[in-house]
């Protein structure tokens, strides 16, 4: 079977599901968390981000393959749930309300 | 303690002879004076709808709502290249001539020509009528009398601006004046990696510009997204500007750089350490084949070394922010009643080459939703309180200069519509 990431990021399959092509998804996502999912879910992501930035440097946009696709999809959702876990500590933006702000245009990947 | 020289009159405001007393706010909170407002400055100036890499090739269109103008309108690259704006009206019966399943919602895409869903009316790329539904019913009916109706339509430096008033005399560039004519030649169009972002907000239009025209409120409302101690420095620290500065009805605001790149790397949150980017931009600023110093002159206009972003605000409701790290961000305000408007911010990037600068690019947008939705909500418990009018006049500070500037002129082109319309009316 394929690897859902590339080798390098096997760590991060148990949170496939982060994997999320959309901002509007991925912020979806964090709101109908639980803290302890959030936590859990950037405990695991956050050091392999660190350790690898001169992967992703690597990775041209022009010719990006399907895992790496993924690998940037779910660091995408790792800065959508930063704000929670490291300011907010809850997953909704404090005083925000009902209100929400949608992503309407985005890049494809 | 100044941190930034003032001008010699001792303030911005009294330099900028603005004036220093309370401010009411009745303009944003009276269903009367929005009517005003929409006859006397969204059916008469000119309106930003959009840019042209919107409209790739002969035939690409797009469609804008204009609730404030009563207006829907097709914006359309013709045959010969040329970009066009129509009132999105079938000249047969009335009906909206482009729209997908929702008349309300705005749509785009690229096409030949334009058929109405109702009986067929076809015109072409430049609005002329070009095949009607058994002609021969009609009576002396001569194609040429029904085209689409044209709007006034320029574009300045990739920004596609309307003006819905057939009598106005006063072309795009002389309109936006000195300011846009100091930003000419910056490249926008290397900067074509969009982010746009789209809210409902429950406060009428102005308020939101004013919320975006000063920075006084920033270590404040939005101080739970800082480390505690970078949080208790900006607080004590305060904001204060580089410059600002007004030309006709439109303003600008220049700042310093708050954090990017910080110099104490603890005062930052642990993700933009890791990747070099924050609400202000990547750290690292992508090559535009133009240095700071060499920036079109109203960009960074004191030429100051701490300079961090430029923030215009283009009457009445366009917004141009050009930071640093040479990202841009645009705000636009839409009007759909005197307490309600949509509101749209659109990041523009240069083309990440790798995964890392992409990600760079997401977190500086997903920053500057984060701080959106703090401030649209505050919006709306403004909105809610000036309207009890339990009170009426409004201190503000010499870093809201702009807000006073916005809200006198928008008293001013009421009061001259409304002279105008005094003027031409036929003595009884």
């Amino acid at each position: 079977m394929a690897n859902i990431f590339p080798p390098e990021f096997a760590d991060l399959e148990p949170f496939a599901d982060w994997a999320i092509p959309t901002e509007r998804a991925r912020y979806a996502k964090r709101i109908a968390s639980t803290m302890e999912e959030l936590d859990a879910f950037y405990n695991a992501a956050f050091p392999l981000l660190e350790s690898g930035t001169s992967y992703l440097e690597k990775v041209e946009m022009d010719t990006i393959s399907e895992e790496d696709k993924r690998l940037l999809w779910l660091f995408c959702a790792l800065v959508t749930v930063a704000f929670p876990v490291e300011a907010w500590r809850q997953p909704r933006v404090p005083d925000a309300g009902a209100s929400s702000i949608d992503a309407i245009l985005e890049p494809a990947v | 303690m100044a941190h930034f020289p003032k001008p010699d009159a001792g303030s911005w405001t009294e330099h900028l002879k603005i004036g220093t007393e309370p401010l009411s706010f009745e303009d944003s909170i009276s269903p009367e004076f929005y009517e005003l407002e929409r006859d006397a400055i969204f059916r008469r100036t000119w309106l930003n709808v959009g840019r042209v890499e919107q409209l790739p090739k002969k035939g690409s269109f797009f469609t804008k709502e204009l609730d404030a103008a009563g207006a829907s309108l097709i914006v359309v690259r013709g045959s010969d290249g040329e970009v066009r704006a129509f009132h999105n009206v079938c000249r047969h019966r009335g009906n909206k001539l482009v729209w997908n399943d929702f008349p309300r919602e705005e749509t785009s895409g690229v096409c030949r020509q334009f058929t109405c869903k109702y009986h067929a009316w076809r015109y072409d790329l430049e609005g002329k009528l070009t095949f009607v539904q058994q002609e021969g019913e009609f009576f002396d009916l001569d194609k040429s009398d029904y085209g689409l109706i044209g709007i006034q339509t320029e574009v300045w430096e990739g920004f596609i601006f309307v003006n819905l008033d057939p009598e106005n005399k006063t072309p795009l560039r002389e309109y936006l004046g000195k300011f846009a004519a100091g930003i000419e030649g910056y490249p926008f169009d290397k900067l074509t990696q969009v982010h746009k972002y789209r809210a409902e907000i429950g406060s009428n239009w102005k308020l939101f510009i004013d919320a975006f025209a000063e920075f006084y409120h920033a270590p404040i409302l939005h101080g739970g997204q800082y480390m505690a101690e970078e949080r208790r420095k900006i607080q004590k620290y305060g904001y204060e500007a580089l410059a600002y500065d007004v030309d006709g009805p439109h303003g600008m605001v220049s700042s310093w750089g708050g954090i990017a790149p910080p110099h104490d790397r603890k005062m930052v949150k642990p993700i933009e350490q890791a990747l070099r980017s924050g609400l202000f931009g990547p750290w690292d600023a992508p090559d535009i084949g133009m240095a700071m110093e060499d920036l079109p002159s109203a960009v960074n206009p004191t030429r100051d070394p701490r300079w961090g972003m430029d923030s215009f605000v283009f009457f009445p409701n366009f917004m141009l922010l050009i930071w640093r790290p040479n990202w841009v961000l645009t705000y636009h305000y839409w009007p759909t009643s005197y307490n309600t408007h949509i509101f749209e911010g659109t990041c523009y990037f240069v083309p990440p080459k790798n995964a890392f600068q992409r990600l760079q690019q997401e977190l500086a947008a997903v920053s500057f939703k984060e701080y959106g939705l703090q401030d649209g909500n505050t919006l709306e418990a403004t909105q809610t309180m000036l309207e009890s009018r339990a009170v009426t006049d409004f201190p503000l500070n010499d870093q809201e200069v702009l807000l006073r500037h916005l809200h006198h002129t928008t008293y001013q082109y009421v009061r001259d519509h409304q002279r105008r319309q005094t003027q031409t009316q036929p003595a009884s």
